[in-house]
């Protein structure tokens, strides 16, 4: 299994402990992704945009998951036809790959399901961008304040 | 009973129960819409959701009194096959989901009409045993990876329900598109956490994981997954601060979608979350306890007063409603937080209490809702009056959730209030009981406008047809049994609190808290100053 994390590296020579930056790309890949897919579902106003952050977000964690999989000079985790598994082999491991296949799906389910709403969310506003949807959702919600009585809160 | 089976080929149907469980709804489900034929598909739902109502009984039945079934599925032993695990937290919580199910589908036949229109109806029930399912799912299974899978078909089969409630009100769209943003985000968080927990411990059956975090102690992984993990099931618990989907989403659904998701899906991510800190994560954990006393807490409080304050202002009784369901969620944290067997008691029991009030308050206003079309306080004025025996149930459902003596809401309430006092935290008792107070305000103005102002016209004549008002009255009724006789609700909460807290989820179900290291967390953050009665595993008997 790889990363057992803090126990591997030694005490820093330098401010940098360069083993440990490198020996950890696959962390860093994965944190910069996600920070970056989650920093578009936040900051983007357009509804697709924010689920191609999504969409972003989760694929760095196939990302994290699939690297952790890695055993270092590990081959395909497949054996031989005649399955006579040469000891000194090593596979990496397959089970986080596997894993991940179903998150795919999950993830592939919820892009379709979110474009869907999408599809209708512009049929009935007209309009995919998150601020004239709530311009939109704040004049109903204005409306009914004027209809239903004046203490009704809006978004809380 | 009550031993791990080591399920390998088992031979009677009675052993399969606990996939059954979870199979009859997910195999309906396609089957609904295969047929495609619309008279089928309610009777369909329904006798799938009898089914797996009896199986939960069975399963409760069996564990009730403590151990646990643990079932392999397809024969592949434990700590490498999957496993659904019962015992009697989630035995409880499976009752609760397939209970109100049965009896929120009667309900649901006449208002899913009313609100979506028959057309859709074939899709709307294959789509809601798929929520089921995805619930029941989440609740028995012992894997990791199976929560979240679970977990996601529940979720998206949510954000389509909630969508149903477009043709009514377009805002249902977009509240069901906030809704999928933050459940993905939450979800997500959730196996990023768990992809730590694998990283470190190498298994992802949930017993294994808690033997070898057992083992090898804390690391800086495991307690960066507990906090993926609190913050990815806080998203779906609706937390305090992570609670902004639950209004728009419970407020614009069709009532019968309500009534299923506040009674059920709030509480399904509260059993996660009380899984992995009690079961997976040992709660001497100093991190844990951290998090507990100076998170959960506060949060809860503010969920307590903040969102009570909040309904109090709302005009619609539905979303009313909704601000309350995040007030109450905020009692099941505190129950949490608390520690010791009383409060997790609290919890448990509360999930199980709020969950039948909620339902039934949320039938209440689909009724109003069928018969005026809106259930803003000024078009329901006087419909206490003309609809007698709704009224009824909203005024049990109320008092429940104020938590007046003698209806189950008490109960809870009353447990958390001794697990505060016996941690010596009698100001929470206080605040508990003046968060109380607010509910009184926020229940009386409902009973305000819906008996004593006078009523619109006189076009509103009688209740709602008997589909409707049976499973109303049935809950209400439960509500106020619940809250006398507490045999299956305490008694089941009891016992899975105890376990809870003994941690007692390792693979070998024997040796209890032995050696499990009291203080093991060694490498701990800079151990905070530790609260009066700290976290002492000693599970301090209640009552």
């Amino acid at each position: 299994m790889a990363a057992t994390s803090e126990t591997a590296h030694a005490v820093p020579s330098s401010i940098f402990d360069w083993d440990f930056i490198f020996g950890h790309a696959n962390y860093w890949l994965f944190i910069v992704l996600m920070m970056t897919g989650l920093y578009i579902v936040v900051a983007r106003g357009n509804l697709v945009k924010k689920i191609v952050g999504l969409n972003i977000f989760q694929v760095a964690v196939f990302m994290l998951y699939i690297s952790i999989g890695k055993v270092t000079g590990g081959t395909a985790p497949i054996f031989p036809l005649d399955m006579q598994v040469d000891p000194d082999v090593a596979y990496s491991n397959p089970l986080p790959h596997v894993l991940i296949l179903t998150a795919i799906v999950v993830g592939v389910a919820t892009t379709s399901l979110g474009l869907a709403l999408i599809v209708r969310i512009r049929e009935e506003f007209d309009t995919i961008e998150e601020d004239e949807l709530l311009v939109i959702e704040r004049k109903m919600t204005a409306a009914d304040n004027r209809e239903h009585g004046p203490a009704m809160g809006g978004r809380a | 009973m009550a031993t791990a089976e080591v399920a390998v080929a088992s031979k009677t149907l009675a052993d399969h129960l606990p996939v059954l469980q979870v199979v009859v709804p997910l195999v309906t489900s396609p089957l609904i819409v295969v047929i495609g034929v619309r008279s089928l598909a309610w009777p369909l739902a329904f006798i799938a959701s009898v089914i797996a109502f009896i199986i939960s009984c069975l399963l409760l039945y069996q564990v009730i009194d403590g151990g646990f079934i643990s079932y392999a599925i397809g024969g592949w032993a434990p700590p490498l096959g999957i496993e659904y695990r019962v015992d009697a937290t989630n035995a409880l919580l499976l009752f609760l989901i397939s209970g109100i199910s049965v009896i929120g589908l009667p309900y649901a036949l006449t208002s899913i009409r009313f609100e979506i229109g028959a057309k859709n109806e074939t899709l709307f029930y294959a789509c809601y045993l798929l929520c089921f399912t995805g619930l029941l799912g989440v609740v028995i299974t012992g894997d990791a990876f199976n929560i979240f899978v679970f977990l996601e078909i529940s979720s998206l089969s949510t954000y389509v329900l909630v969508a149903q409630g477009a043709i009514r009100d377009k805002r249902a769209l977009t509240a069901a598109y906030d809704y999928l943003i933050m459940g993905t985000i939450g979800a997500t968080f959730f196996v990023i956490g768990i992809g730590m927990l694998y990283m470190s411990t190498g298994t992802l059956n949930l017993a294994d994981i808690a033997d070898r975090i057992a083992d090898q102690g804390s690391n800086r992984t495991i307690r960066a997954a507990f906090a993926f993990i609190v913050v990815g099931m806080g998203l779906k618990v609706a937390l305090v601060p992570l609670h902004l989907w639950l209004p728009n989403a419970y407020t614009f659904a069709p009532s019968a979608v309500t009534v299923f998701l506040a009674a059920t899906s709030t509480k399904a991510a509260v059993y996660v979350l009380l899984r992995f800190m009690f079961s997976v994560y040992h709660p001497s954990f100093i991190f844990e306890v951290n998090t507990l006393y100076f998170i959960f807490i506060p949060f809860a409080l503010l969920a307590m007063f903040a969102a009570s304050f909040v309904a109090i202002f709302q005009s619609d009784f539905k979303r009313m409603l909704a601000y309350s369901s995040i007030a109450q969620i905020g009692y099941m944290l505190m129950g949490i937080a608390m520690l010791n067997v009383a409060g997790l008691t609290s919890t448990i029991v509360h999930m199980f209490n709020h969950g039948i009030t909620k339902a039934v308050l949320f039938m209440g206003v689909g009724a109003f809702v069928l018969k005026v079309g809106s259930s803003f306080y000024d078009s329901i004025h006087g419909l206490g009056r003309r609809m007698p025996i709704t009224g009824a149930c909203i005024v049990i459902g109320g008092l429940s959730l104020i938590g007046v003596p003698g209806t189950a809401g008490f109960i809870s309430k009353w447990m958390l209030m001794q697990a505060a006092f016996e941690n010596g935290f009698w100001w929470i008792a206080v605040l508990v009981v003046l968060s109380s107070l607010l509910a009184v305000a926020y229940v009386w103005r409902a009973l305000d406008v819906i008996y004593l102002k006078a009523p619109l016209d006189d076009s509103v004549t009688r209740d709602p047809p008997l589909t409707m008002l049976i499973p109303m009255i049935i809950l209400a009724v439960a509500c106020v049994w619940f809250g006398i006789d507490t045999t299956i609700s305490i008694g089941a909460a009891s016992t899975a609190a105890e376990s809870l807290l003994n941690g007692s989820f390792g693979m070998m179900p024997t040796e209890i808290p032995a050696e499990m290291p009291a203080e093991v967390p060694a490498p701990t953050i800079e151990s905070a100053p530790e609260p009066e009665t700290a976290p002492a595993p000693a599970p301090t008997e209640s009552q």
